[in-house]
């Protein structure tokens, strides 16, 4: 038993509670939760030690030992994810400080953040199936309301199409876990490991596996990425940094937990199945970056390849192709923030959105041109930035295990994230200069602050991996070991 | 029973899904919340269905409902009830702003 664990979520619910009731005080609002992002990562910190000392930590709710209750399990996983998400909004909090107007502060943009945030990370902690349902429905929600605030003509009309979608995509939530509770009789994830693995997992729990897989992709963005395109290229710019740096992730995060802790035992329908919708998202994530010349179209497709490259990774499955995958899914919540924040600053000192319109952004504003440099060449995974080792070894692990065309993929998708950021850096940071020295759009280095900070985090988890590597490595083993989080759940006396 | 009640399911699904795919929002939104009756009682069916009997009634009890599904139905309807309502106010501030309630027509109101 650990209250602590309860805090990532707690404190920002309670804070967006608060801030409902400041809500003409813009400023103060930005304030407070910002430090109360600072005060979740400090927390997610602590319990990441606490876990590397002590083993996994849990809370049963009211008391009621699991399976009976619900309870919040804190491993390495779900604690790395809690920390980066944490982080990351602190900084796009600090962006939205400056950059958001008067009027999207005061219609309570903060507490529908907090509220999102609360969402993403009880969804990291929970160790109950339907407690995660509930989580994703917070999350889903606060999105709806962070999507549509501002209410122009694009946004509600990618809104509408949003809510149906995930309203669907919940509907198959519930009706696997209906059918899930009805043939193990349990929703916690530890038992229904333990009850899956004694009964074997027959064609039927299988099937059930897939429509559980179809939920997830569909919030993930694995092949089912129809809508993120979208929706998230319309709302406000810290809006879609934070969407592009969470959302998807949680996504991934239940297809990585589910598929390593539940539904393990037939890994050449269900993982093939995965292989096969990763590699169809690299495909068609790689077309859409280079189809588009609206920059932040271009962006939110790499997010889809960035979707299909992590999920290669739970398709193959091997200790070196789960770290590289966990090693990626770190990297890219700050890269993919890091990149719609740069491009949303763009885009608010072109103002425009289109590629072609804008020239020599590099010799007004050589600061964040270079920021866009680092972030491109992190995303391509060169070396010491922090997508190089996941790359590596993801791709190690697709070769142990012979999955050469998902190797051939995943790399490939590397040169097509190259090539469609190289566009945007050739089209607007190099060439003539259109603007001149006098007549360019101040940019106010409190914008820049934010993304330095990322680009700084790139260089940091590239240049830090050693010091990364020992929570990553129980994140992976935890994983793969489901007994682990089962023992540490169950405590031995296994109902 | 529990097949009158998945064959229940089954019709509520269909039109909820016939309500889906048609072109109007309010359609739509009718269908969605269709569509979570017909889980509900879904959850409600896989708990095992008995008839006339409580919850749970002391050890001696002879047959018993399991309590469970009856939890996670409650907790899905305020849910779906929390979405029903967004979805119903953001229908009607887009029906302002892009003056069509039609799922077509609105594909064709470009940018601003």
């Amino acid at each position: 038993m650990n209250n602590i664990i309860l805090l990532p979520v707690l404190i920002p619910v309670m804070v967006g509670i608060l801030l409902i009731f400041l809500r003409s005080y813009g400023r103060t609002q930005a304030w407070f939760s910002i430090f109360t992002m600072a005060a979740t990562a400090g927390i997610s910190y602590y319990l990441l030690e606490k876990v590397q000392s002590d083993g996994i930590q849990r809370l049963d709710f009211g008391g009621w030992a699991p399976p009976f209750g619900i309870s919040f399990v804190a491993d390495s996983f779900s604690l790395l994810l809690v920390l980066t998400a944490s982080i990351v909004t602190f900084v796009c909090l600090m962006y939205a400080l400056f950059s958001t107007n008067k009027l999207l502060q005061t219609m309570y943009y903060y507490p529908s953040v907090l509220f999102l945030i609360a969402g993403v990370n009880g969804s990291f902690l929970t160790g109950d199936l339907f407690n995660l349902f509930v989580c994703f429905e917070v999350m889903l929600l606060s999105s709806y309301v962070l999507l549509t605030l501002g209410g122009a003509k694009r946004q509600l009309r990618e809104a509408i199409k949003y809510v149906v979608i995930n309203i669907v995509s919940s509907w198959f939530f519930l009706v696997a876990l209906a059918y899930l509770y009805g043939s193990v009789g349990t929703l916690n994830m530890a038992h229904l490991s333990v009850r899956v693995a004694e009964a074997g997992q027959g064609p039927l729990l299988t099937t059930i596996s897939i429509v559980f897989m179809i939920v997830f992709s569909l919030k993930a963005g694995l092949l089912l990425y129809f809508w993120l395109p979208g929706s998230y290229s319309t709302p406000p710019v810290v809006t879609s940094a934070l969407f592009g740096a969470l959302l998807t992730k949680v996504g991934i995060y239940a297809l990585f937990r589910v598929f390593s802790l539940i539904f393990n035992q037939q890994p050449e329908i269900t993982h093939a199945i995965i292989g096969v919708m990763a590699g169809l998202t690299l495909i068609g994530g790689s077309i859409g970056a280079i189809a588009y010349n609206d920059i932040r179209k271009i962006a939110a497709y790499n997010v889809v390849i960035a979707v299909g490259f992590i999920l290669v990774g739970l398709a193959v499955s091997t200790p070196n192709a789960i770290e590289g995958a966990i090693y990626y899914l770190i990297h890219d919540m700050v890269v993919k923030a890091l990149l719609f924040l740069l491009v949303g600053t763009v885009i608010a000192l072109t103002g425009t959105a289109q590629l072609h319109q804008m020239s020599g952004l590099m010799k007004n504003y050589p600061l964040l041109g270079w920021s866009f440099f680092i972030t491109m060449l992190s995303l391509a995974g060169v070396p010491p930035l922090s997508g190089f080792i996941g790359k590596v070894l993801v791709s190690e692990g697709a070769i142990e295990s012979g999955a050469y065309i998902l190797l051939a993929l995943s790399l490939l998708s590397s040169l097509f994230v190259l090539y469609s950021l190289l566009r945007i850096f050739k089209n607007s940071f190099w060439g003539e200069t259109i603007v001149g020295k006098e007549d360019q759009v101040p940019l106010n280095s409190r914008f820049l602050v934010p993304c330095v900070v990322l680009v700084l985090l790139t260089f940091g988890i590239g240049l830090g991996t050693e010091g990364l590597s020992a929570y990553v490595t129980d994140a992976a083993e935890t994983l793969l070991n489901p007994e682990i989080y089962v023992d540490a759940v169950l405590e031995g006396d296994r109902p | 029973m529990e097949t009158i009640i998945i064959l229940l399911v089954g019709i509520l699904t269909a039109v909820a899904i016939y309500l889906l795919l048609s072109k109007s929002l309010i359609r739509v939104i009718l269908g969605t919340a269709i569509l979570s009756h017909a889980v509900h009682l879904l959850i409600l069916a896989m708990g095992g269905l008995k008839e006339g009997t409580v919850p749970l009634l002391g050890e001696e009890a002879e047959s018993y409902v399991d309590a469970l599904p009856q939890a996670l139905i409650l907790t899905a309807i305020v849910i779906s009830f929390a979405v029903t309502a967004f979805i119903l106010v953001l229908a009607y501030r887009a029906y302002q702003e892009l003056g069509t309630d039609d799922l077509d027509e609105m594909r064709g109101v470009n940018d601003e």
